[in-house]
Order: C-alpha cells, then structure tokens, then sequence
C-alpha cells in the first residue's frame, strides 16, 4: 500500500511516519502532485498557524491537489481545519472541504491550547470501529471545529466541538492519532482499511 | 473532561538516565529508550527528556537519541536541554519531538520564544522555569540551577505566555529530589494566572503528594523522575490512586 503524507510548512510528519511504521507502513512524504494523487492514501497532517499554512499550499498549487484528491485522505489536528471553508485564525480562506468554520476557544476559564487527553464520544465513522466511547486520545489546539451534520465524533472542551468529521474520501480528526497510545494506533490502522 | 497528565522525566547525561537531589549528586537511572518504551507501556500520559550533559558533541548526540525515543513511543514527546535558537527547535521537531523545552536561553534572549512560536506554533514551546526560593521570593534559576537571577517566577511566566510559550514547565529546586511533596503554593499561584497548561516538578514522594498538586495545587501536569525510575511508584497504581481521590485521568 502506497500511503503519501502531505510534505508542507506545519506538519509533523515524523511523528506520523513514526506512527505508521510501526504499523508496518513505510509513508512517503511529498509535496509533489503526481506522488500524492497516485497513493492509495493520503495523510495531511499539521501543526502551526494557518493563514502561513495555507500561503504555503497555495504558492505550491497544493490546495488545488489536495481538493481534487479521491481516493481516502486524513486530515490530523491543523490538516482538519485547513479542509474547512475558513478559519478564525488570522482571518483565512481555507480549502473549502468540509462545510465548517473553526473557530478560536474563547474562555476566561479554560487555559488555551486545548492540551492533553480527552474523551470523545458519539463515534460513528469507520475510523472509529473498535474504539470504546469516551475513549481518550490526545489534543493539543488553540481553535475548534464546531459541531455539524458530518460530525463522527465530539469532544467537550467548555463546549462541545467536533473531534471527527467526514465527507466522502475526506476524514477529519482534530486530535493526534499518532500520540494517542493504542487507541490512535487503532484510528490510524482503521484509516488505512478504508 | 480534559484528563491531569503524567509525565515521567528522563534527565540524560551522555546517553544515559540520570537523577540527583536539588539538581546536584546524579546516579545512573539506566537506559532511556528502554525507560521511554516502559513508560509508554504503563499508560504514561507523555514524556520528558532533558539533556543535561555539555559536551561539544551535545546537539548531534542528542538529535540522534531522540529519533531513538521517539521511533519507541505513541504518545506526546517534550525534549529540552540547551536549546539556544530557533534553528535548535526546529532540529529536535525534526528528529521526532512534539515539544521543546526552553530555560536558560529564554531568559537571556526572550525573542527565541516568540520566533519559534511564530515558526512552529506556540502549542509546541514549552518555558522550563527552575525557581528557588530566596528571602521569601520565588526567583529564576538558570543553567541547570547553578546561576541565580533576580527575575521574580511568576512575573516570568506570564511574560513567557505573552511571548509565545504554550505551557509551563515549573520546577521547584526546594522540593527537586527531596521526595517531600510538590510545591504547591507557587504550583497554584502561577497555575491560576498563567492562561496555559502548568506542569509541576520537582519533589514528588508519595501518591499523595501528585493527589495534593493536582487538587491543590491546581496543576494541569506532574512531572516526576526518581519514584518512576527505581520503582518506588508504578504510573497504574498512580493513575488508580488519583481516580480514586477524584482526579480526572486517563485510564
């Protein structure tokens, strides 16, 4: 199986390749069009900020590869709101994927970044398949995707949000399935059955 | 509801896990690959490696052991240790790391914590703070506790957030290897006004005493090293003890 990570500004790519190599995988991690369309799967991970992010994809013509892309693809943490229409984060357009808007946790209360183990519940995606609700897996994120239709999975945070979401070929979680134990090893392993 | 973490700490020194009281007199804690992968296995909740050798070959030696822990470990990754640059950080979340930990250098150059949180994200800079308290105030220790400042802790570590830092690593000196209980008071104080995640260290004896930092002390995080490595405390029985008195963790 040829798994493509998609190479970019804000992803942490080594601990997703490190993540599916212990499953076995060896990942390629590129930028160019022609490796990622012909995988059979493509991760877009991500870390960092989005509006420099997002210039990033542009000036390379990724967006256009990644919106285009049919076959599975799985959006991690910074990669989920990049699928999204717009983020709050430094006012930007994002790829347009997934129907949300993701906004910034706003709160007196609650230290942002979102950081640490937190449940997720209301599963239903195949990527979900043999994880027990309210399982723990592992976050760390300054703004959310909010609850919709496509939801697969929430999380409370001072609000509920959507920690999964999906639309077709395109799979969207906003926590780290490569540092989230054996449950993430799971989410992953199940990700590249579908 | 967000779970309170468990980190152990692998403080190394020229490859190998080491531990001291009040930050002087290490002993050998064995191998911390081996550590690391055992940790991971006992539901550890992330992982801490401090590099506190000096030698001149420091920076390639220690890349190369962090691709080694964290080819290991499923689970969050902090490397701190003489980071000096933002190149520094970009090099160890290269090799593997999800966070790195900044001390020394964030006190003589501040600007390094708004550079790296511009390049690589706030959620990935961690401020170590090593504070001791001195006439009645709790004050800035750099390079490894050996260099007193004047900088006030708590005043430190707000404009360490306003910086760029993401969250809080803070040590204790007074309590560091003493086995005798976080300090909880300082632990509270900056936990409750900083608007980032805080992780406590140094002094952590007993069950209670994580029981005590978390409900008291209001810490998102406790990080311990010496009751981990020689198996004074096992990170389940931990995590059951802490459930059972009320705290929120991942089980």
């Amino acid at each position: 199986m040829r798994v493509a990570i998609v190479k970019y500004n804000a992803g942490n790519t080594v601990s997703v390749s490190n993540a599916l190599q212990r499953l076995g995988v060896e990942p390629v991690v590129t930028d160019l069009p022609d490796e990622l369309q012909a995988a059979d799967k493509v991760i877009f991970p991500g870390v960092g900020e989005a509006s420099t992010a997002m210039a990033y994809l542009r000036e390379r013509g990724l967006d256009k590869v990644i919106t285009s892309l049919t076959q599975p693809v799985l959006g991690i943490c910074l990669g989920m709101q990049l699928m999204c229409s717009y983020s709050e984060e430094n006012e930007t357009e994002c790829l347009g994927i997934l129907p949300y808007r993701v906004r910034r946790f706003e709160s007196d209360k609650l230290k942002v970044p979102h950081t640490g183990w937190n449940r997720i519940s209301d599963l239903r995606s195949q990527l979900f398949e043999g994880v027990a609700e309210g399982a723990y897996v592992y976050f760390v994120h300054g703004y959310y995707v909010e609850n919709g239709a496509v939801t697969t999975a929430a999380t409370e945070y001072g609000i509920e949000f959507s920690a999964g979401v999906d639309s077709g070929n395109f799979h969207a979680i906003q926590f780290h399935p490569e540092k989230s134990g054996e449950v993430g090893s799971r989410i992953l392993e199940n990700f590249l059955k579908i | 509801m967000l779970a309170k973490r468990i980190i152990p700490c692998l403080d190394v020194k020229d490859g190998r896990t080491v531990k001291g009281t009040n930050f002087v007199g290490l002993r050998d804690a064995g191998d911390p690959v081996e550590l690391a992968a055992r940790y991971c296995a006992e539901d550890a909740d992330e992982l801490v490696l401090l590099d506190i050798s000096a030698t001149n070959e420091r920076r390639k030696t220690l890349a190369e052991l962090v691709k080694r822990v964290a080819a290991e470990i499923n689970i969050p990754f902090t490397v701190g240790g003489g980071i000096s640059t933002a190149d520094d950080v970009g090099a160890l979340l290269d090799s593997g790391a999800d966070k790195v930990s900044i001390n020394t250098s964030a006190v003589k150059h501040p600007e390094i914590l708004s550079e790296a949180a511009k390049n690589f994200g706030s959620q990935c800079i961690v401020l170590a703070i090593d504070a001791k308290l001195a006439d009645k105030a709790w004050k800035v220790f750099l390079n490894g506790g050996r260099v007193a400042t004047d900088i006030d802790a708590l005043d430190w570590a707000k404009r360490g957030v306003e910086l760029g830092a993401g969250e809080i690593l803070l040590t204790s000196m007074n309590a560091d290897g003493t086995k005798a209980g976080f300090e909880i008071g300082l632990t509270r104080t900056i936990s409750t006004v900083v608007p980032v995640p805080v992780i406590a260290s140094g002094g952590a004896g007993s069950l209670a005493d994580f029981s005590e930092v978390f409900l008291d002390g209001c810490a998102d995080a406790a990080l311990a090293a010496s009751v981990f490595h020689y198996g004074q405390i096992a990170i389940p029985e931990l995590k059951r003890f802490l459930k059972s008195n009320g705290v929120e963790v991942r089980i």
